[in-house]
């Protein structure tokens, strides 16, 4: 196993990050946390409480989980799409490392990120709204699961992509909506039974209906199923990175 | 000297349905300068970069120091590096960081004495700590061959390396080339400067329409189908050939002012004094005389127009 190569490839996007601490840190630090001035502090105030939870600390799980979707996604395609862009992934290509290798070193990468953002989201989230975690375990457990699981996502679109506008269309025309509509800011038992039914079949729901479950106890769907469909997904991405890397789609004529 | 790259009966047809390559059979000597010639679209990128592992490979096999580049492609690609044709490199990477990421990403454990070596044998030292951005294109060209060399390799592949880059950069390259061959380093270059191939390369492929048109040692080619001529501004235009010489290979250019004499490299220079005395014989004066030796590009350049040709 070639571990310097996961390792080099590990760093390299790490440094990215760093070097452009605002952009990747900062920018979705602050952008999530107008979403607790507002959402939370300002007219949570005034909004019920839902399944005995103030409406602050119920946003959380998922606006979590929205910056941390779309944060995967956009790390990990744009890891795997700047070599392609720039044409340097011509040194990764002849490199004698496994498509395992490179996917452990762009998606570990990618989700490390992620994690660490949404950690730092969650420490910040607590400078505005008041709650407690009742299994952080599984809350850490799910944060890594859909990290990994939508970089990978991420890594297809990068592979995917020809160009920067494909590359944004998907985090913005498709998981964001999802996420919007995928009980970030309300439980699905709120919604008319005919929505109930339709919103079941947004796989948005199961990831923040879980993630919020390992905060507060309380789940849209059952905790068992948003892990299966968490992993069905997961299996769904390496399934198709396995097809990329055997035809050589996009990545080698 | 036992083959380190043994290519045979490798095609390459891609999806668009262009063929790219057909039925090569190349084996590259261990430690030799190999010059590989083509004209444009002739296959040679296509031939480097199945090698290296960034083509898919069609039909054939291709073995680097005994390592099939498919089954066991981990060793293969270990022993390679490679330099591309074009520019691409990490903008906002500096100089040290990109080169040390070369060297792992080919799964070599950090060695900053042997980087910090590379980067002085190609005057890059001074600019270890200088993002890539802000280089020149002559030093962005050190750094790609930097990156290649930075896991040690015992193959280098220079697909055009001289492209575009200044005479100082050149012989700095040439010089660092004759080195590592010194090292025992196998190198395959592609150049459009086929004069540098004359020059520095051990044997010449030549590539056309996907197909190996010839292999041959550089001097061996330059003997076997080398050509001299011995041009004679004449004294007084002539009409005609006259017909006591007409056994030789002569042609008149000029207006009839100057007589052209081609003839073998390999023969010696009894020709050219059989002809001068039987020119005298005929009464034809001249008033100068040179010689000229065909270079390898014109062998070049005859060999993919005979092919194109069909002669």
């Amino acid at each position: 196993m070639n571990l310097h190569g996961v390792k080099a490839i590990y760093l390299f996007e790490m440094a990215r990050t760093w070097r452009t601490l605002m952009q990747s840190i900062a920018s979705p630090v602050i952008s999530t946390s107008l979403y607790f001035v507002v959402f939370g502090s300002a007219i949570g105030s005034r909004m019920v409480e839902i399944d005995g939870i103030s409406y602050g600390a119920f946003i959380i799980p998922g606006l979590i989980m929205l910056m941390l979707l779309n944060e995967s996604i956009s790390n990990a395609s744009f890891g795997i799409y700047m070599p392609k862009f720039t044409g340097t992934i011509y040194e990764v290509l002849s490199a004698p490392i496994s498509p395992l290798e490179i996917v452990a070193g762009y998606v570990g990468a990618a989700a490390s990120k992620s994690i660490i953002l949404g950690l730092l989201i969650l420490a910040t989230s607590r400078l505005f709204v008041d709650f407690s975690i009742a299994r952080p375990f599984a809350m850490i457990g799910f944060l890594a699961l859909t990290a990994v699981t939508f970089s990978l996502f991420g890594f297809i679109i990068g592979v995917w992509a020809d160009g920067f506008e494909k590359l944004q269309i998907i985090p913005m025309m498709i998981v964001t909506p999802l996420t919007f509509l995928g009980g970030t800011f309300y439980s699905v038992n709120m919604l008319p039974p005919v929505w109930q039914t339709v919103t079941l079949f947004n796989p948005v729901v199961y990831l923040v209906s879980g993630f919020r479950w390992s905060f507060y106890g309380v789940a849209d769907v059952h905790v068992a199923v948003s892990l299966g469909m968490t992993l069905v997904f997961m299996l769904v991405c390496v399934g198709l990175i396995t097809w990329i890397f055997k035809t050589g789609y996009r990545l080698r004529t | 000297m036992s083959d380190i790259i043994a290519i045979d009966g490798l095609s390459k047809t891609y999806e668009s349905g262009f063929t790219a390559l057909r039925d090569v059979n190349l084996h590259i000597r261990k430690g030799e300068i190999f010059a590989l010639l083509g004209p444009n679209g002739a296959g040679k990128t296509t031939l480097i970069s199945i090698v290296c592992g960034i083509v898919n490979p069609g039909p054939g096999t291709v073995l680097v120091d005994g390592c099939d580049i498919r089954r066991d492609y981990r060793a293969a690609r270990s022993r390679i590096g490679l330099v591309p044709q074009e520019l691409s490199t990490d903008a906002f990477e500096t100089v040290w960081a990109t080169v040390n990421f070369s060297r792992g990403l080919f799964g070599k454990p950090a060695d900053p004495a042997y980087v910090e070596k590379v980067l002085r044998d190609l005057s890059l030292w001074d600019k270890r700590k200088d993002k890539i951005m802000a280089l020149s294109g002559g030093m962005k060209r050190r750094v790609m061959i930097a990156k290649a060399l930075a896991h040690e390799p015992a193959i280098l592949f220079l697909d055009e390396p001289t492209a575009g880059v200044d005479v100082e950069l050149r012989r700095d390259m040439w010089n660092l080339v004759r080195g590592l061959r010194e090292r025992g380093v196998t190198i395959i270059l592609t150049t459009h400067y086929i004069e540098e191939a004359e020059e520095m390369a051990d044997r010449v492929g030549v590539i056309s329409g996907g197909e190996i048109i010839l292999v041959e040692h550089t001097r061996t080619l330059m003997e076997k189908l080398g050509r001299k001529e011995l041009r004679l501004q004449l004294a007084a235009p002539l009409e005609a050939i006259p017909a006591g010489l007409s056994d030789l290979n002569l042609v008149l250019e000029g207006d009839g002012h100057e007589l052209v004499y081609g003839f073998d490299a390999r023969h010696d220079q009894a020709d050219v004094a059989g002809l001068l005395r039987r020119l005298g014989e005929q009464g034809i004066e001249f008033r100068d005389l040179r010689t000229r030796e065909s270079s390898l590009e014109d062998i070049f350049v005859d060999l993919v127009h005979n092919r194109r040709t069909g002669d």
